[in-house]
């Protein structure tokens, strides 16, 4: 099966890591990936404060080029790994059949822009892609270091799985924590895995934004997780970068290492620390008690 | 009117906007909101109610009677980051959050927010960068938010935006589309037929500080 990824804005700025990581994983499991072509961005959930129908537009665009790029009759797999994106996308596709009168006005346009959508794109999430087509005995036969040290707290943040959960259950999500259990890893128990990060409201009312991060990060360190995993840039960005101030504003430590899933995933198959972009995170997740800079004396990211 | 000792607010049926309900219920996502049985769930999963000044529950409520005013300058639409507890959760299936969307939409065309009010500056700075090169870079989105809000609160990030740019996850330089020509076209086409909601609101309505 060929793959067409849409990787959006995010994993080529402040989420690169992600973007390196799921390549070099797929490559190595050996998935077939292309880029999609000059695409645009999905427009996020800004957009959609601002003008509707040209947010739909937007990913109208996006679908009709994934077509293009497939050979006109089997159904192409858009790999979409930002929450946010692959929300957008499956929302514009879901509103653009639902709601007529806007599909309509959209499909015009597009057509007077020659472009062409008929609907054979299928929207997949990584974790869909490795659980359901992939499947856990081929990634369990390709580990090369057990993960036995970690205990993760699988965080899965709120578009994936809301409002349109496709793969996985909408409250209790467990693709992730199967993935990482069949690598050797503890996968912590935690409620709060679907719970909102707030998203921007980090920048723009960080009141807020960092109180809900903190709950969080309390919670996940209440309950004994060395690491939680993430598949969303912007949860990656908002639980790592803010604990410094969490941490002075609730005075109460919160450290802990935040990963992709991929990374992690990736650092069991053997797959080089450089080509996962370990590098790029604050404080990489430790794969034993010797290299556990967090728990084992000095935090290495303040 | 405000009554000084009686209850504490009083609204004339010629202070409210019957139509304003109608013309939520109209959009993609508002059509259930006359379905809503005022039964909290939205409230209660929300992460974000407690912050709010209105619940969900009480601005469908509001949306419904008309109080278009008190609606569109409270808090509630504003903090609302679609986490789509609420729409999911719903018995009674409102697309919460898509109203919520529309409330946005009819403030910031309408310009119903503080000036200086960093989550429509956001928004807009977002909007532009997509017309202008149909991909967003979230480093230079949070300087221009920083410098149009408080550039002040640039300083304060210096730290944590040195460590980034060490591991090489700023750039400055936003990626274009090639075929921008397409998309603008594209954008230009469905230009706003969203009338429904552009002349929604007359008269100024002044908004207080959070």
């Amino acid at each position: 099966m060929n793959y067409v990824y849409y990787p959006g804005c995010s994993l080529k700025g402040i989420g690169r890591a992600y973007e390196e990581s799921l390549l070099s994983l797929f490559e190595h499991i050996g998935l077939n990936v292309s880029e999609l072509s000059d695409w645009n961005c999905c427009g996020a959930t800004a957009y959609m404060s601002i003008d509707e129908s040209k947010a739909f537009a937007l990913s109208a665009r996006n679908l009709a080029l994934a077509e293009m790029q497939g050979d006109g009759n089997e159904t192409i797999n858009l790999i979409a790994p930002c929450s946010g994106c692959y929300l957008v996308l499956s929302k514009a596709q879901r509103y653009l059949s639902e709601y007529r009168p806007l599909g309509d006005k959209i499909m015009d346009a597009m057509r007077s822009t020659g472009l062409n959508y008929t609907g054979k794109v299928r929207i997949r999430h990584p974790l869909d892609v490795l659980v359901n087509d992939v499947g856990l005995e081929k990634i369990s036969s390709l580990v090369k270091r057990s993960l036995g040290y970690l205990r993760v707290a699988c965080y899965y943040g709120c578009q994936i799985m809301r409002p349109y959960a496709t793969f996985d259950d909408q409250h209790e999500p467990n693709t992730m924590n199967r993935l990482l259990q069949v690598l050797g890893a503890e996968t912590i128990s935690w409620p709060l895995s679907t719970r909102c990060c707030g998203g921007s409201l980090t920048g723009t009312f960080d009141k807020v934004g960092l109180r809900l991060n903190y709950i969080l990060l309390k919670d996940a360190v209440r309950r004994g997780a060395n690491v939680i995993a993430t598949a969303c840039p912007l949860c990656q960005f908002n639980l790592e970068s803010y604990q410094t101030r969490i941490g002075r504003q609730y005075k109460d430590d919160v450290n802990m290492p935040i990963a992709y899933f991929t990374q992690i995933i990736g650092s069991a198959l053997g797959i080089s620390e450089r080509r996962l972009g370990m590098r790029r995170l604050f404080v990489p997740p430790a794969l034993s008690a010797a290299g556990d800079a967090v728990r084992g004396g000095g935090y290495v990211g303040k | 009117m405000e009554v000084k000792n009686g209850w504490k607010k009083l609204k004339y049926e010629a202070d409210v906007d019957p139509t304003f309900g109608d013309k939520i219920a109209s959009l993609p996502g508002g059509e259930k909101i006359y379905a809503c049985m005022q039964c909290g769930t939205c409230g209660g999963t929300c992460p974000i109610s407690q912050y709010m000044d209105y619940t969900p529950q009480k601005i469908i409520a509001m949306i419904r009677a008309g109080f278009k005013k008190e609606v569109l300058t409270s808090f509630t639409n504003w903090l609302c980051c679609s986490c789509y507890s609420c729409t999911v959760e719903c018995p009674k299936g409102v697309k919460i959050t898509d109203i919520m969307y529309a409330l946005k939409r009819c403030a910031i065309q309408n310009g119903i927010h503080q000036p200086r009010f960093a989550i429509p500056i956001l928004a807009r700075e977002f909007f532009n960068s997509v017309m202008k090169h149909g991909r967003t870079n979230e480093s230079r989105l949070t300087l221009l938010l920083f410098l149009k809000t408080n550039p002040l609160r640039l300083l304060r990030q210096t730290g944590l935006g040195l460590k980034l740019w060490r591991q090489g996850r700023l750039s400055y330089r936003t990626e274009s589309v090639k075929n921008i020509k397409q998309l603008r076209r594209l954008l230009k086409t469905v230009e706003r037929k969203e009338t429904v909601l552009k002349g929604a609101v007359q008269g100024p309505i002044t908004v207080e500080a959070p």
